[in-house]
């Protein structure tokens, strides 16, 4: 019944999966030492700095931490503003 | 002219995931091949493996007393009953881990290199002074986890250290897998725990309830031929002999399912 109920509830299933994900999360965390709320300075201040030379989309900016092996990379995702738009606001 | 041996240490960050148990199988394992095997307990106030190999008994100096020059070498090496190649130097049970250095450890296993393959020390948990003795004259290391998130976390930081100490690539050992969990999707697999941790496998141990009840009579489950974990250690110790042997298949395990899944399929594995 238990089982019925967590299953109805999506609990308790694939409960690995959820262990991986959030290890992905944490291990990133752990072996480049960023409080959580450094990223999202990084991120305003990119933002600004980048803004002052072209003109980008701030609210499309994505920085995310990936890992490949043991090797972590910092990716930006900085998409510019459309041409025809520009000039024009 | 015997060529140096190699110092393997067993660590894990996490206390309670098998180095103790997975250093005495080693050690038996190796012995057992006809290779002369060192055990050095490093958990110096936490003593085990001595009872996990069965020797509590014999014990009349341990590491700190070598190290402080209380007795030689030689009178601190406990031989195993069962196997004339396998011993082991006792951990000091009432002192702690500022007794010994890293240095202490470096001297005392540059001579054990000279008499024997393999000298094998079983770490304390935690990333303190302990666990830098342990390490320090390490050739490869070791590191013992289990699949659940506290263990690989730990195992993840331990790993990081040990590459900072430029003791690595460690080598990963992953202790009491439960196959028809990992089937089911409750446990994380030794995939899983591979990508998540990106080092080299040395080791799958299945969980099997033959190590308590071995453990119990001071016996390693190495020298028991059907267990299945003894037979997963013993895999370990073979490639540590530099052979190349498959992983066992965890699938293939021995609990209600798989026999049941054999009875229908005779003559299958």
């Amino acid at each position: 019944m238990n089982s019925f109920l967590d299953r109805l509830l999506g609990r308790d299933q694939k409960s690995a999966r959820q262990a991986k994900e959030r290890m992905k999360l944490v291990l990133i965390h752990d072996r480049t030492d960023i409080p959580a709320g450094t990223m999202d300075a990084l991120k305003d201040e990119l933002i600004a700095v980048i803004s002052r030379h072209i003109e980008i989309e701030p609210e499309s900016v994505r920085i995310e931490m990936t890992h490949e092996g043991r090797e972590q990379r910092l990716i930006a995702d900085i998409p510019l503003r459309p041409a025809r738009r520009r000039g024009l606001g | 002219m015997r060529m140096a041996g190699r110092v393997i240490t067993v660590t894990s960050g996490k206390g309670g995931v098998g180095k103790t148990t997975a250093t005495a199988n080693l050690g038996a394992a190796l012995a057992s091949e006809g290779d002369k095997v060192v055990c050095v307990d490093a958990d110096i106030g936490l003593r085990n493996l001595d009872v996990v190999l069965g020797l509590e008994n014999r014990i009349v100096y341990d590491l700190v007393d070598v190290v402080e020059g209380r007795c030689r070498l030689r009178q601190a090496l406990i031989r195993d009953k069962r196997l004339p190649e396998l011993f082991l130097i006792p951990a000091a049970q009432t002192r702690d881990k500022s007794a010994v250095s890293p240095s202490d450890m470096v001297r005392l296993c540059d001579e054990l290199r000279h008499e024997f393959d393999w000298v094998l020390i079983d770490s304390p948990a935690g990333i303190e002074r302990g666990f830098r003795n342990a390490i320090a004259p390490a050739d490869i290391v070791l590191v013992v986890t289990n699949p659940e998130v506290s263990a690989v976390r730990d195992a993840d930081r331990i790993i990081g250290l040990i590459e900072a100490e430029e003791k690595g690539p460690a080598r990963l050992m992953i202790n009491r897998i439960k196959p028809e969990m990992v089937r089911q999707g409750k446990m994380l697999s030794a995939d899983d725990v591979l990508e998540l941790l990106a080092v080299e496998l040395i080791g799958l141990i299945p969980e099997d309830d033959n190590v308590v009840t071995s453990t119990n009579m001071g016996i390693p489950i190495a020298l028991n031929g059907r267990s299945r974990a003894g037979q997963a250690f013993r895999n370990v110790a073979k490639r540590l002999r530099g052979e190349e042997v498959p992983f066992l298949e965890m699938s293939e395990d021995g609990s209600i399912f798989g026999r049941l899944a054999r009875l229908f399929r005779p003559g299958g594995n």
